[in-house]
């Protein structure tokens, strides 16, 4: 890995920047606010690489033409909002029965409809349990900071190839929005192995491939499921990432990811200031889920409290990944509304009330 | 000098080349194939004169026409 | 004697499931042809859609990629968007083009990529048992219009060739027939042209080609065929309606 000089950008510019020096060359779009710089960047830096922008008809035919693009092997991305990813969620079903590689983004802005364009984590449920039709997952990747969105993005290149399925990086308007200073870096491997076995190229010299999700024989489609959830079970096994602090003497552990989880850490440690036992879990990858974090709580741990930019929606799976009768209480604030620290100290604070000292 | 021969099995019976054939020379006969349809045949070997016209037109490249 | 008309070698051998005097046999055959005479084989790549039709990749001996229903333009633009150097093709039925995919095949065309776009107008969709296409002629009855279209609830049928024709981007927009063997021999030039285009990376080209669906429009073949001949064409006009002889690239 090579470090590259340090920057001040946006998050959206950052996860354009990481995406050309993991070696994606290919981005087809469409504008929608809070991403646009995205495309913006991917139009205006990659014809300097040699690269092919386009902006699509809709986010429709963003998709499709990812789907077209990816099924060459080449790294491609999109990248959209709440009403694009919407439309975008037949493709990802094709691209997850196809079992093709490719990275979307989406910067969540407020639902359901045409909403706003401020910050919610309102598409949690959409990302993680389908969205499109069929038994399928994407993998979900939330970065909290600019550093993060950089990271994640190339991350997910190598993910989505490693397991051959659509990968997403799941972020919000704030984190799009905002400047901060980044370290670029550049990976080792920027392409897939030019040898898979299923690109598409032209069939010179070779039996023609198929790229295809329709199963029509008799328990050929039923194979074809339990292959795609037996990919699901690796990555639980294997490529599950999860950040925890204060984690082993904690009473109460606060459960967030993005944003939220950013704004969390500040109350966090001003809880810990004030002599509360308070610990942060957050996931990174919401699929697969750490669902083994929560399995394996201490035995100091007595309550948990998930904070999350919508109306409930990750506490469902902390509640099932729960072993115990530890109880999950939740705190939301959906429709754009960003809490500040202190409403969440607050919220931390009710809830360290109920721990049994 | 021409030739016209039907691929029994490929012919779905459908007539198109009957209706093609400047000659009369086929017709869709009355016996069935495996998969059910009544195959075309050709009546008038001799009156082909190899324009393959009833190629043309098959869907099911199920004819071959010699010249 | 010589053998006359041949199976191309970028056919498969396996029979077509299509039924009695479908013309998707015929299409199937001259987009063949046309790849053989160019030996495009080996550097082609099929996009199938949905419909009659999608099973394409079990008749052509090219790489496929399957694209979801009315996407296949799109697909395509992405394909050849990396693999500037290979052929690709889009087989679209008239729902596949022009209901739910019709944003993609004028954006595809509007931006003169690079493909070649064999669109089948039989008037009907034909997979999913009979329904009302966009191309249905008034007065045609279908499932979803059993007491025959009518242009107050249903609009008029579309004329897809006519309406790319007028965009600056396509370079080759021609419509065709295959109701006669004079209609077949003319669309197989006007096939082997539309890939040529591509060939000589000289843009767009698209051919709506006419066909009988003898099955839901409820006919024999041969009644089904001269419906074409003697409904659809008047109706629809053959013919090559664009092309560019320069194209003007950046």
């Amino acid at each position: 890995m090579t470090a590259l000089k340090k920057v001040f950008l946006k998050g959206n510019e950052a996860i354009a920047l990481a995406a050309i020096n993991a070696g994606c060359h290919y981005y087809f779009g469409y504008p929608i606010t809070p991403q646009n710089e995205i495309p913006e960047y991917m139009a205006k830096h990659l014809p300097e690489v040699g690269g092919e922008f386009l902006q699509a008809e809709s986010e429709i035919a963003s998709i499709n033409m990812m789907l077209g693009a990816a099924a060459t092997g080449v790294r491609v991305m999109t990248s959209s909002s709440g009403p694009g990813i919407s439309l975008m969620q037949e493709g990802f079903s094709y691209i997850a029965g196809n079992e093709l590689p490719g990275v979307v983004v989406n910067m969540s802005r407020q639902g359901p409809g045409l909403g706003g364009i401020n910050a919610t984590q309102g598409d949690y449920f959409q990302a993680v349990k389908g969205g499109g039709h069929g038994d399928y997952h994407l993998i979900v990747l939330a970065p909290h900071t600019g550093q993060e969105l950089y990271d994640l993005t190339i991350k997910a290149f190598e993910l989505s190839e490693k397991y051959r399925c659509l990968t997403m990086l799941l972020g919000d308007a704030v984190l799009g929005q905002i400047k901060e200073p980044i370290n670029p870096w550049k990976p080792e491997i920027t392409a897939g192995d030019p040898d898979r076995d299923w690109l598409i190229t032209g069939a010179k010299g070779r039996q023609p491939r198929l790229i295809k999700s329709l199963f029509l024989a008799d328990g050929e489609m039923e194979k074809h499921n339990w292959r795609l959830q037996e990919k699901y079970r690796q990555m639980t096994a294997n490529d599950v990432m999860v950040e925890t602090r204060f984690i082993e003497d904690a009473r109460l552990v606060l459960v967030a990811f993005g944003s939220m989880a950013r704004i969390a850490k500040t109350a966090i440690d001003q809880a810990r200031e004030e002599g509360m036992k308070v610990g942060l879990i957050r996931p990174i990858t919401l699929y697969p889920f750490p669902a083994a974090s929560f399995k394996n709580l201490s035995e100091s741990v007595s309550r948990v409290l998930t904070c999350e930019m919508n109306t409930g929606q990750m506490v469902e799976d902390v509640r099932l990944s729960i072993d115990s009768n530890i109880p999950v209480d939740f705190y939301g604030r959906p429709g754009g509304s960003v809490p500040t620290p202190e409403e969440i100290f607050d919220r931390l604070q009710q809830a360290y009330s109920e721990v049994e000292q | 000098m021409a030739k016209v021969q039907i691929d029994q099995e490929r012919c779905k019976g459908c007539a198109l080349c009957v209706m093609a054939c400047p000659e009369d020379v086929l017709k869709v006969g009355e016996s069935l194939n495996l998969s059910g349809y009544y195959y075309a045949v050709v009546i008038d070997p001799d009156g082909c004169i190899g324009c393959a016209q009833c190629a043309e037109m098959c869907p099911d490249l199920a004819i071959t026409v010699w010249r | 004697m010589k053998q006359v008309v041949k199976r191309p070698a970028s056919l498969t051998e396996k029979p077509f499931h299509f039924c009695p005097g479908c013309h998707h046999g015929i299409v199937h055959r001259l987009v063949a042809e046309a790849l053989d005479f160019f030996n495009l084989r080996e550097k082609t790549i099929g996009v199938a859609s949905v419909g009659c039709s999608v099973f394409l990749y079990d008749y052509f001996a090219v790489d496929v990629i399957e694209a979801p229903h009315g996407r296949a333009s799109a697909v395509a633009t992405g394909t050849k968007r990396v693999l500037k150097d290979q052929i690709v093709f889009t087989y679209q039925g008239d729902g596949d083009l022009a209901a739910i995919g019709t944003a993609e095949i004028i954006h595809a065309a509007n931006r003169g990529e690079n493909i070649t776009v064999i669109f089948v107008n039989n008037s009907i969709y034909g997979m999913t048992g009979g329904q009302m296409a966009p191309t249905t002629m008034l007065g045609q009855r279908s499932t979803t219009t059993p007491y025959g279209r009518d242009y107050r609830r249903d609009g008029y049928p579309i004329k897809m060739t006519e309406m790319l024709a007028a965009l600056e981007g396509p370079s080759l927009v021609a419509r065709v027939a295959v109701d006669k063997p004079a209609n077949v021999k003319k669309a197989r030039k006007i096939i082997r042209q539309a890939f040529q285009m591509q060939v000589e990376d000289k843009g767009f080209s698209f051919v709506e080609v006419l066909s009988a669906c003898p099955t839901n429009w409820g006919m024999t073949p041969q009644e089904a065929t001269k419906r074409v001949s003697d409904e659809m064409i008047p109706y629809f006009p053959l013919g090559v309606l664009k092309q560019k002889d320069v194209v003007d690239v950046l």
